[in-house]
């Protein structure tokens, strides 16, 4: 298989990875293989929710031999707890395999980018030498041609390529990266489609922002972030309080001249201490880490993600994210005297040979508003390009001159040509001006006919978005090179609080100081090496793929797809994060309402009749209570994997919202949830003839 | 009528609590403009303690101020009672007591529990009886102080202030004036108030009869102004010398609850979050009044053993009930006393319905429903930060309260504190239940005999101090391990929310958007309440099932 072969094979994985379903059959099993190796009680310590569980269960089994020889009636009792106990631990291991698994699934292909390739090292001689891509170190320079894999992480020193960057991003259109601007690196693994690079390697094998992220998601290298760990010990806390409420009822049990089975006390422990979260936690956070992966995020610690979803100001830069690229022709204003259509027709006309953005938006503008009239383009005419001492460009076709250029050009021009320059022309160009848009005089001949504007259009849906993230709490900051009035005038359209105008690399540092000074967390993308004290300085920096080193090295995440409206997603997945943490937790606790309704009645039954009563459920027997309490607990897990692993759908909504429909949902719901759960248990058990 | 009285009680009750939480924050907190006589005073106390009482302090230096400072007052009482029979005002010559009566005694006085295995007129001579007074003003200056140190923590100060003077000031300017108010009116409605001995009388039957009194009045208003709840006379609250009238009743119970439901607004008003504390004070208040609601219905209902006799059955439960209170105004009390760490009672718990009797005890185990003066909403703090910790996470943001971030460490330190209680009563009820310690000692078999254990340990863990009767409590481990378990209940639940509210002080403040999770708003109040239920009683459960609950039922399907 050849390269480009295995190019195009990544590519498709990559594709696939993202789209596979949670529960894929080659997943699965790989994850049952993993949660049976992960039963050993040196992993299972980390956990300590699970591993009171994996105690539960290998004293219950204990107890199955001791009834064996005893000749207990319970015997077959207390070996269905002991199946569900190692079930539930099963289970919970297997939530963590199974984010691990679909990672690593996502990884693989990302993987196969870093396999080795034949390298052309430049030596001091400049001879090259054929070098494997994983024997190459960090500031090795190499030579890459047209329809090889480049074979590392670098920067271009020399040359302008297109370049195929699909096996990474998964997007197959080219894109290209040159020498010098902010646009010079490249990554390991993609393909160079034309010309040829000359790169330093930035990154030896093995050390490169995505080999980090492959650790990360693979889980080979998670530590525990901050608020995991936090959870993690106020889990642990309530283990050890329900522990107490059911080791003491042991000795309370003989009080009442009950001896409760041990099985039955293991199995109100672990009904009551919160299994759900505690099994799902870890397949949580590494399902965090797959979606930002999936978004292709690239992020040197899980604690950044995490950390995103606390960003209170949001670093924005206007181009590219609040406005689509260059500025458009949006408007006409003519003189007195000139009709509209005349001056549309003027305009377009000296457009013809404009390649800019700019100039082509001048003919879409014509298109839309002269339909039919629109001028066919004249072969004869002579195209007169913008040049820096004229600044203007436009048309003669024969003895027709059609010009466009700014005010002060265009007073140059008719003065040269001795015509007159109507008295209103300078309050329409202010009035366009103001408004923070570009006028743009036109003329034919030495008259001049009216004015056209150029203005930044914003993306669409900019502003519904920004009203989201400011429901969120966030503050928005426009970055721009703009004046003052054009920036302010964006900055109230789009709906931001706040712009920094005329913006130098230094102002943005010094913003973000301001903002930390005042306890804010802040977030910036950037790609550029001016950029990189201030990525270094943002609390998340995302740098774009594309960028320079520097700005990579300065962040604390990559972005492969450079886009700069991925900001938002990044603080999107760090709240779902931290929000399906807390609805698992919530809903967790809140199950032990019926569970304690059904397993404590059937304890003490027997010595004390009355009270049948508060068995609210209806449950047949003690056991069954007992066993479908447990049994709920167990198969609770398996089926909010979807919901750890996805996420609990997040709506950018501001806190009192998201707090009351999670709530709703995951409390309340938690409250109810078990009692119709456990009944339907009760149900099938007593079909089956189980208890 | 009695619906009335109870909604009537309530409405006082606040409309009391939040002048006077203006004044405790006044007092607490002066500002800078004094008036000439609250100056005046200040000025007495600094030259009182010198430099000694003016230092700022962390709240480190807070707590081991406060330690050494309950260890001295445990010290000097001890030596008081132990020493009773040659100190003065003994007019009726009380002998010592015994060792580890002593033991209990103090820690009970010195925590704010009162919990009494000895009986006060019988035992006590006048010196040791005042010595006691004194711990009830000291130790809800204690608690005061306390909670003052906490909420300058939490408006972001981590200089807490001063121990000596915070104590110095809720002692002598807010306890001291109150105690001589209700006082005088508890002396004008007829409680006795003198250094006279015991009265000879010769009854209408010819016998002679001796009959106790001594300052009962000033004892008795410091008893329910610092829930404090340690009766003068061993029938407590119920003793007609203690509490003559329904009007003294009335004066009594509000005194109970006014001080710890202001203590909310002192919160609000030094945080400067009024809001938040509003939440809390009404989170705090439907748990109280639901409770008292319930305990009032189940009250009315006739006791056990004459449901089904030719007795009248629509007036409530009257046995253990004083005539002159009535059922309601007994449920009520049981409840006010219970749900702050007051303690006091005005009838015999051991009579009370089984269902009742839960809701005493649901007061104790919650703690936090106003709770003890100072010490009831540093308990609610815990589960503010638990709510916070869970519930927080669900806006999408690290959990945050008042601006400071909550995270590992905190979290450790306010499990550990909320594990403690539990683990007091729930451990030492099972041990006392399982050896001849609690079975030889209970007055009842089953049910009832265990909730005798059960409510022993968790007065004694709530420092709530009141008695369920039944129990023979006076024995040398039931006060031994009694007094330890009202120490360690008093002072690691101070300490440790203390350290908390030092450790979020200590951090850099984040700045509040419409993205943090608001404490001020009606959804919090619902997260609030439900740590408090799901947290603070669940764990409960079990227990009460096989007590009052099973009691109850055994009655019901007999």
């Amino acid at each position: 298989m050849n390269n480009i072969e295995i190019n195009q094979q990544i590519k498709l994985q990559r594709r696939h990875s993202r789209k596979a379903g949670i529960f894929e059959k080659k997943l699965v099993k790989e994850a049952v293989r993993q949660s049976l190796t992960m039963l050993d009680p040196r992993i299972m310590v980390g956990n300590p929710v699970m591993f009171v569980t994996e105690i539960g269960a290998a004293l219950t089994t204990m107890i199955i031999i001791s009834d064996l020889w005893s000749k207990s009636p319970d015997a077959g009792y207390t070996f269905i707890v002991a199946v569900v106990l190692w079930l539930t631990v099963l289970f919970g291991n297997f939530a963590g395999a199974l984010a691990e698994a679909r990672g690593k699934a996502q990884t693989e292909s990302l993987k196969m980018t870093r396999r080795s390739t034949p390298a052309r090292k430049l030596l001091h001689n400049q001879q090259t030498e054929e070098v494997p891509s994983t024997a190459l170190n960090a500031g090795d320079i190499i030579i890459v041609q047209a329809g090889e894999i480049i074979p590392g992480d670098g920067e271009i020193l020399e040359g302008a390529a297109s370049v195929d960057e699909s096996a990474v991003t998964g997007e197959s259109a080219p894109v290209l990266r040159e020498a010098g601007g902010d646009c010079s690196g490249v990554t390991g693994g993609t393909r160079l489609l034309s010309d040829q690079l000359i790169v330093r390697i930035t990154c030896g094998a093995g050390d490169s922002f995505l080999d980090r992220m492959i650790a990360l998601v693979e889980g080979a290298s998670r530590q525990k972030t901050p608020n995991e760990l936090a959870l993690t010990v106020t889990l642990a806390g309530l283990t050890l309080a329900f522990l107490m409420v059911t080791a003491t009822l042991l000795p309370i049990g003989k009080f009442f001249g009950t001896v409760i089975p041990v099985p039955t006390l293991v199995a109100l422990l672990v009904c009551l201490i919160p299994t759900t979260i505690g099994a799902l936690l870890s397949a949580i956070g590494i399902a965090g880490m797959d979606r930002a992966l999936s978004a292709n995020i690239l992020a040197k610690s899980g604690k950044a993600v995490e950390l995103a979803g606390d960003i209170d100001t949001l670093l924005i830069d206007k181009t590219g994210t609040i406005t689509v690229g260059n500025r458009q022709a949006t408007e006409y204003y003519p003189l007195t005297g000139v009709d509209t259509e005349t001056l549309a027709v003027a305009v377009t006309v000296a457009s013809f040979g404009d390649q800019t953005p700019e100039g082509r938006s001048v003919l879409t503008l014509g298109e839309e508003r002269l339909g039919n009239k629109f001028p066919a383009e004249d072969s004869n005419a002579k195209l007169i390009p913008f040049s820096a001492q004229t600044r203007l460009s436009g048309v003669d076709i024969g003895s027709d001159n059609y010009r466009k250029g700014s005010f002060d050009a265009i007073c140059k021009y008719i003065r040269q040509q001795g015509g007159t320059i109507p008295e209103e022309l300078q309050g329409v160009v202010e009035k366009v001006a103001v408004k923070g848009s570009t006028p743009l005089v036109v003329t034919e001949n030495n008259r001049v006919l009216g004015v056209l504007e150029l203005s930044d259009i914003l993306k669409v849906g900019i502003q519904e978005r920004f009203a989201r993230l400011r429901a969120m709490g966030l503050r928005i900051v426009m970055v721009t090179g703009d004046n003052k009035l054009t920036a302010a005038t964006i900055a109230r359209e789009a709906g931001v609080d706040d712009f920094i105008a005329e913006a130098r690399p230094e102002a943005k540092l010094e913003y973000i100081r301001r903002e930390q000074k005042q306890g804010r967390l802040v977030a910036m993308m950037g790609d550029g090496t001016n950029d990189a004290p201030a990525l270094a300085q943002a609390d998340i920096g995302v740098a774009m793929n594309s960028g320079t080193q520097a700005a990579k090295e300065a962040g604390n995440m990559v972005d492969l797809d450079s886009d700069p409206t991925k900001l938002i997603e990044v603080i999107e997945i760090g709240k779902q994060l931290l929000i399906t943490r807390g609805a698992l937790t919530t809903f967790s606790i809140a199950n032990d309402m019926a569970k304690y309704f059904a397993i404590v009645p059937a304890m003490f039954i027997l010595a004390m009749p009355q009270l049948g009563i508060m068995n609210v459920m209806n449950l047949a027997t003690p056991h069954s209570a007992i066993l479908s309490a447990l049994i709920f607990n167990a198969v609770i897990i398996p089926l909010l994997i979807p919901v750890a692993i996805k996420g609990v759908k997040y709506r950018p909504a501001g806190a009192d919202s998201l707090l009351r429909r999670n709530l709703l949902i995951y409390g309340l719901g938690g409250v109810v949830l078990p009692f119709i759960g456990i009944k339907l248990i009760d149900m099938l058990l007593e079909l089956l003839k189980l208890a | 009528m009695s619906i009335l009285f109870t909604i009537l009680f309530f409405i006082v009750a606040i409309a009391v609590s939040w002048p006077l939480g203006y004044f405790l924050f006044r007092v607490m907190e002066p500002g800078p403009k004094l008036s000439p006589l609250h100056a005046g005073l200040e000025r007495f106390i600094t030259r009182i303690g010198g430099k000694f009482i003016t230092q700022g302090s962390d709240w480190k230096e807070y707590s081991i101020a406060m330690l050494i400072f309950n260890a001295l007052i445990f010290a000097a009482v001890f030596l008081v009672l132990l020493g009773q029979s040659v100190l003065p005002l003994n007019p009726d010559g009380k002998g010592p007591l015994e060792l580890s009566m002593i033991f209990h005694t103090v820690a009970s006085f010195v925590t704010n529990t009162n919990q009494q295995h000895y009986s006060g007129e019988v035992s006590l001579s006048y010196f040791s009886q005042l010595a006691l007074m004194w711990l009830q003003f000291v130790t809800p200056a204690v608690g005061l102080a306390a909670l003052a140190a906490i909420c300058r923590a939490l408006s972001g100060s981590t200089d807490v202030g001063n121990f000596y003077r915070d104590t110095l000031r809720a002692t002598l300017f807010i306890l001291l004036p109150m105690a001589v108010i209700v006082g005088l009116i508890l002396a004008f409605s007829g409680v006795p108030m003198t250094l006279g001995g015991t009265i000879k009388a010769i009854t209408l039957e010819g016998p002679e009869q001796l009959i106790s009194r001594g300052p009962a009045a000033a004892f008795v208003a410091i008893k329910q102004l610092g829930t404090n709840g340690g009766g003068f006379f061993g029938p407590n609250s119920a003793h007609p010398f203690e509490n003559p009238s329904f009007f003294t009743n009335a004066i009594e119970c509000l005194c109970i609850i006014i001080i710890p439901m202001a203590c909310v607004w002192m919160f609000g008003r030094i945080t400067g979050r009024m809001k938040h504390a509003l939440v809390i004070f009404i989170v705090m208040g439907s748990l109280m009044i639901a409770c008292a609601g319930l305990a009032e219905y189940f009250e009315n209902a006739p006791a056990r053993a004459l449901t089904g006799l030719a007795v009248a059955q629509n007036v409530g439960n009257q046995e253990g009930k004083e005539l002159r209170f009535g059922t309601e105004a007994s449920a009520l009390w049981s409840v006010v006393a219970t749900s702050t760490s007051n303690g006091s009672g005005n009838c015999m718990y051991d009579s009370l319905n089984p269902l009742t009797l839960l809701l005493p005890l649901f007061g104790m185990w919650s703690n936090v429903a106003f709770g003890g003066v100072g010490v009831g909403f540093i308990n609610m703090f815990m589960y503010v930060i638990i709510g916070v910790f869970i519930c927080g996470m669900m806006v999408g943001r690290s959990p945050e309260y008042l601006a400071r971030k909550v995270e590992t460490a905190e979290m450790k330190v306010a499990l550990l504190a909320l594990l403690v209680h539990p683990l007091l009563i729930l451990g030492c009820t099972a041990w006392f239940a399982m050896t001849p310690l609690g079975i030889d000692t209970v007055g009842n078999p089953g049910s009832h005999g265990f909730t005798e254990i059960l409510y022993e340990f968790t007065s004694a863990a709530a420092n709530n101090g009141s008695g369920m009767g039944g129990l023979k409590n006076s024995t040398v481990p039931w006060n031994v391990v009694a007094g330890i378990v009202m120490l360690l209940a008093r002072f690691i639940p101070i300490i440790l929310p203390l350290a908390i509210a030092g450790m979020l002080a200590a951090k850099k403040p984040v700045p509040e958007t419409s993205g943090t999770l608001h404490t001020d708003r009606t959804l919090f109040g619902f997260v609030l309440l439900g740590s408090v239920i799901f947290i603070g009683a669940l764990l409960f459960l079990p227990v009460a099932v096989l007590g009052p609950i099973a009691e109850h039922l055994s009655v019901l399907t007999k």
